[in-house]
């Protein structure tokens, strides 16, 4: 049950950076998750989720709703600047984004159900903590919470990761993360004293070698603000695919997020192919796009990118099915993209 | 007959007399057949379509109640004073109890009482017992606020001494696994009835076999053409009711109320009068609306009895709810299951043996069985059965929705496709040659017919990587009667209608039914009857389990109404000047038959009752026919239900995913009474069939005994998305048995969806799934594409 908690909203970014006086991941290590100090609320999809399972208690919460245009879609020159606050629903619903970015428009449109994407927000969702179920579960205090075990290597690690696996066999649970690092997104991320700084998202998504209990970088006193999209030229494509147990209200076995820079003669001048639930972090296929890169891309191409893709994977006991899931998603969404479309929507 | 007689007596020395009923499956063999029925039972109802209101789809009666939120649930009731409890559980799988002290928590700030579950019949000692599994209650807390009782759980010091233990039912069978109990302790009984008759051995966790040995199956087997044998399995589903077990108990001087959500009012009063000593007469048990049972509100169980003891000790109204992580843990499951299934026939199909051996578990408790399907749908003169429960560190498992049948399905009706296969007969045909249910036969016809089965292809005939396939399997049931079912109606001075039971509904429309039965027999309208149910200070009302509960209590609900009219038509005899049994109601007026233009309003006839209103109670009389067994309060009907479903599913052989895309459902229930009610009975009993084909399975970690996946996130439920078209069909089938002849369709409906998916999927990619759930990862390892495990 949720213990008591004081609730504040704040009116700006960085009043709501030097109100955060901590952070979810520094509270959860602490042995119960209690913790004297302010936590920044979104959604609360995440967050309030972890209080009620007893992981998480902040003496106090702030609200982000209040803050002005915090949910804003800038369509910059080229690019597009995307304010933290904004919904899952109406990222996906945004006419600009469908048309600029429709893979990114798609995975929001697809995580998740409805209910959870008219509240979740962006910020919140590239933030959320893992969904490992011994994470998840107050009666095991596993390395990422500060205890020194993970139960989930010799135990069931079906839903676990496939890469980088070998201490903490989490998987990152956002979609939306997939899908901005193959666009080569960047945070934008604001402090107390309302100073800035900006990184790309798949560094912001590299916590320090060695520490577990995080999943990015983001420190106390210090909010995201926003996510900054490169500009389209002409010759880019773009996928997103995912599969899993059920359509909705569930998470993902396999996701492929794929961006393809093609020359007007249909030569891939650039490719980006990222796999979500598949590692601690949206995982960089560096081979599979080394297949791509220079290559008219066809069916045969796209199956042996997809094999790159999978080669040094080094899955657990119960997840070896997510080799072939990944392989044939891989080369679907490879395929989708090449031939314009947003998904591979086989059997969906 | 007068208020309150119910004829005593057995049928035999009371008054008889005969009478036409229909009899038979409409549109096939209905005909009429001349039953000796008790005489003070109301005259045959003719077929559906002759009537007026039974048979047609009838609004339910609280569909605005409960689209708005005005439906109470017992989570939604409040008492003054009311004090809220919580229950300290068990953190290990198997531990001593060495003490547990709660001294601290009865001084916490808030506390009113705490009760501490000590077991007596603890065999290590004096004040040790033994928890056996993850989430076993140990005590509980009754405080002005949930947060005071949270702080005060916290107090209660435990010293666990932790012991071996087992939770999967493999290494459970093994000689070398932990024990989960000693011979002195473990259950004797059969927790939910299927098989497990007392006085079975134990070996080690395993407990049996219950046998049935018919005929001589070696010799069958000597005299088959063909055999097939093979392995089948089930996975452990819990009820997910959406609403949680949720009690609120208020214990005074006068007498003991309990509001609750359970599927059997007059058993909770039972139960808590035999465990707290009071007589029936001062436990009150009431149970308006109520989200869901499927089995698992059954019985009242620790919890009740705790919040009952804390209300008991602090005086004052106590609610305890449990939360979905105690739901899923101990609040029982359908346990899992493995079985062995030969089956030996001639070149013609014609069974000479069946075989079957199966170990299920149910946890700490018994009835994993997978009940006699397997020997009763297809008869055969040589049968062996063998059924084992085996004992594990899990919650104990219960009934749910066809128990036992469900698992016993999905084995035989899979070995009836492989067996029909090795003769290359159609699934179809076979079953035509060896069920000789004349009801299931029109079924499969029916279902055949809309579901595309004659455009079926052989297996994994799509060349492409999505395959597509279609599968049928059948459904068998106990046709279950309650006869503690009583029922009275009132028609008040001024024509208004009140009809008191103390059924409950649990969400299937009992309430409707009644109405409807009610209405039928007085000329009104459903929405014209007010149905006061869920209460024991009504007529005894039967369980809202085993698919009885209409079969059970409308019959009642008609005769009361027919005996209420009957003195109705003797006042209005007199205002007609025309003979009672010459008179008839409809529209809300009573009329000579012969002449309707003399007529009067009902309430003409009610105003000129001697006292305030009319009354009339009546109880479920035997079947006219008998029955095929009788057991205390329940009976069984000599015609077990049915039904036969088939699922077209589409299969991505690539990334392992199923998707069933339709299911035809061809199901019979006696004289179906509401339509659109049984079809939402049957669409979910296909969606909870389908659920747990593809989906759901309880995840117990083997090294810690913890469910990890204690909820509905990782516990998958179907959603919408994976919602199938369902078209249902429900057969009129007349047995000429009751006032109404209505029977049960809840659990047949629920009980061939699994196996008529893994048939179709076999008919989709070749390859046969005989395990549970068909998950993408389970099709991805049965087609060779999982890699071996030793490479990096
Ligand atoms: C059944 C289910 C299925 C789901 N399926 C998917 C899925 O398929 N794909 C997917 O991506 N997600 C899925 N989700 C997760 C859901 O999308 C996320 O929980 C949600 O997006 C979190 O957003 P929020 O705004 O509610 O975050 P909150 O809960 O409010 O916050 C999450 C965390 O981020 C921090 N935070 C939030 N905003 C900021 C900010 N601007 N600056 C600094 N810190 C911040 C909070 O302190 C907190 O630690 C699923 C969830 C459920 C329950
Ligand atoms: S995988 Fe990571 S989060 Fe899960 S139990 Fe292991 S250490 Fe904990």
């Amino acid at each position: 049950m949720m213990k008591r908690f004081a609730w504040t909203t704040a009116e700006s970014p960085s009043a709501a950076a030097s109100a955060a006086s901590t952070i979810c991941a520094e509270a959860m290590a602490l042995t119960d998750g209690a913790t004297d100090g302010a936590i920044v609320m979104a959604g609360g999809i995440d967050l309030l989720d972890l209080m009620k399972e007893g992981l998480l208690a902040p003496a106090r919460l702030i609200g982000l709703r209040d803050i002005a245009d915090f949910g804003a879609i800038d369509l910059e020159r080229d690019g597009a600047r995307l304010g933290a606050g904004i919904t899952l629903a109406a990222l996906a619903a945004d006419a600009r984004i469908r048309r600029r970015y429709p893979a990114l428009a798609a995975a929001a449109a697809g995580a998740a159900s409805p209910q959870i994407r008219n509240v979740a927000t962006l910020g919140g969702n590239l933030l959320q903590r893992p969904r490992c179920w011994y994470f998840r579960s107050r009666h095991h205090r596993c390395l990422r919470r500060g205890g020194v075990h993970c139960f989930a290597h010799d135990g069931d690690n079906r839903y676990h990761a496939i890469f980088d696996n070998r201490r903490c066999a989490i998987v990152h649970p956002s979609t939306l993360a997939t899908v901005l690092v193959a666009l080569g997104a960047d945070v934008q991320l604001t402090d107390a004293a309302g100073g800035s700084r900006r990184l790309p998202l798949e560094v912001f998504l590299t916590p320090p070698a060695g520490d577990l209990t995080r999943e990015n970088i983001l420190q106390p006193r210090e909010i995201l603000h926003a996510v900054h999209l490169p500009p389209i030229s002409e010759g880019i494509r773009m996928a997103h695919s995912k599969r899993g147990e059920k359509d909705a209200f569930d998470w993902p076995l396999a996701e492929v997020a794929v961006v393809l820079d093609l020359e007007p003669g249909g030569r891939c001048r650039d490719a980006a192919v990222i796999l979500g639930a598949a590692a601690p972090a949206p995982h960089r296929a560096v081979n599979a796009a080394r297949q791509l890169v220079g290559a008219v891309i066809d069916e045969k191409r796209a199956t042996a990118a997809a094999a790159a893709a999978i080669e040094d994977a080094t899955p657990l006991a119960d997840n070896g099915h997510k080799l072939p899931l990944f392989e044939a998603l891989v080369r679907r969404t490879i395929m989708a993209a090449a031939q314009g479309r947003l998904e591979d929507s086989i059997l969906r | 007959m007068n208020a309150g007689d119910d004829s005593a007596g057995g049928p035999s020395d009371s008054p008889t007399r005969a009478e036409p009923f229909p009899y038979g499956i409409l549109g096939v063999d209905l005909a009429r057949i001349v039953r000796s029925i008790p005489a003070d039972e109301p005259p045959p109802l003719a077929p559906n379509a002759e009537l007026a209101i039974i048979g047609r789809s009838a609004t339910r009666l609280d569909a605005r109640d409960k689209v708005t939120g005005a439906s109470r649930f017992t989570v939604d009731v409040g008492l003054p004073g009311m004090l809220h409890g919580r229950i300290l559980r068990s953190r290990f799988a198997h531990a001593r109890i060495r003490s547990i002290d709660a001294s601290a928590a009865l001084r916490a700030p808030g506390v009113r009482a705490v009760e501490v579950l000590a077991q007596p019949t603890a065999p290590h000692g004096s004040n040790a017992s033994t928890v056996r599994y993850v989430g076993q209650p140990l005590a509980a807390v009754a405080a002005d606020s949930l947060a005071a009782v949270e702080e005060a759980l916290q107090r209660i010091e435990v010293d666990y001494e932790p012991l071996p233990f087992v939770v999967d039912l493999a290494t459970a069978r093994r000689p070398t696994a932990p024990p989960v109990y000693t011979a002195d302790d473990a259950p004797r009984g059969s927790a939910s009835g299927y098989p497990a008759p007392a006085g079975l051995p134990l070996h080690g966790n395993v407990r049996g076999p219950a046998i049935v040995d018919r005929g001589d199956v070696a010799r069958g087997f000597a005299d088959a053409d063909v055999e097939v044998e093979s392995d089948y399995a089930t996975q452990v589903q819990t009820h997910c009711c959406l609403e949680p077990h949720a009690i609120v108990a208020d214990w005074r001087a006068d007498g003991l109320t309990v509001h609750v959500s359970t599927q059997y009012t007059s058993g909770v009063r039972h139960e808590l009068a035999e465990a707290f000593g009071l007589p029936l007469a001062a436990v009150r048990v009431i149970a308006k609306a109520i989200g869901g049972g499927f089995g698992s509100k059954s019985t009242l169980g620790v919890y009740g009895r705790l919040a009952v003891g804390l209300s008991r000790q602090a005086r004052a109204p106590v609610r305890i709810v449990l939360d979905r992580e105690e739901e899923q843990i101990d609040a029982g499951n359908r346990p899992s299951t493995w079985q062995r299934l030969r089956l030996g026939a001639r070149r013609d199909g014609t069974l000479t043996a069946v075989r079957l051996t199966s170990y299920g578990s149910a946890g700490v408790g018994l009835g994993a069985g997978v009940w006699s399907l397997a020997e009763r749908l297809y008869p055969c003169a040589n049968f062996l059965g063998e059924q084992h429960d085996v004992f594990t560190n899990a919650g104990a498992g219960c009934a749910m929705r066809g128990p036992g049948a469900v698992p016993g399905a999905w084995g035989m009706e899979q070995a009836v496709d492989e067996l029909a296969e090795r003769l290359g007969i159609d699934p179809l045909a076979l079953r035509d040659r060896i069920d000789p249910s004349p009801v299931r036969r029109e079924e499969r016809r029916i279902g055949a017919q809309r579901s595309g089965w004659f455009e079926r292809r052989p297996p994994a005939a799509d060349p492409g990587p999505i395959k597509r396939g279609i599968g049928c399997a059948q459904s068998l049931w106990m046709t279950n009667v309650q006869l503690n079912a009583a029922c009275e109606v009132r028609v008040h001075r001024d024509g208004s209608v009140e009809v008191f039971s103390g059924v409950q509904d649990i969400g299937t429309g009992t309430g409707t039914v009644m109405a409807q039965v009610v209405a039928e027999v007085l000329g009104l309208t459903p929405q014209a009857i007010t149905v006061r149910i869920g209460d024991t200070r009504f007529p005894a009302g039967p369980p809202s389990y085993g698919s009885r509960t209409t079969a059970s209590i409308t019959p009642p609900a008609r005769t009361a109404a027919w005996h209420v009219l009957q003195s109705l038509f003797r006042e209005a005899a007199p205002l007609l000047d025309a003979d009672p049994a010459a008179l008839f109601a409809h529209e809300g007026r009573i009329g000579v038959r012969d002449d309707p233009a003399r007529s009067i309003a009902l309430a003409q006839a009610a105003a000129r009752s001697r006292t305030d209103f009319v009354s009339a109670v009546a109880s479920r009389a035997d079947d006219y026919a008998g029955f095929d067994v009788r057991m205390g309060d329940a009976a069984i009907a000599r015609q077990y239900l049915g039904g036969v479903q088939f699922a077209t599913v589409a299969v991505d052989t690539e990334t392992g995913i199923v998707r069933v895309e339709r299911v035809v459902a061809v199901q019979d229930c006696g004289r179906p009474i509401n339509p659109r009610l049984i079809e939402s009975q049957v669409q979910g009993g296909v969606l909870m069939g389908m659920s747990f084909a593809l989906f759901e399975e309880r995840l117990l970690d083997r090294h810690t005994g913890h469910m990890v996946n204690a909820n509905l996130e990782q516990y998958k439920l179907a959603g919408a998305c994976e919602t199938p078209d369902i078209e249902v069909i429900v057969l009129e089938n007349y047995q000429a048995n009751s006032a109404t002849d209505a029977y049960g369709i809840a659990e047949p409906a629920n009980i061939a969806t699994a196996p008529a998916i893994a048939n179709a999927v076999y008919n989709a990619i070749g390859v046969r799934l005989r395990s549970l759930p068909i998950t993408p990862a389970a099709v991805l390892a049965a087609l060779g594409k999982i890699p071996s495990r030793d490479a990096p």
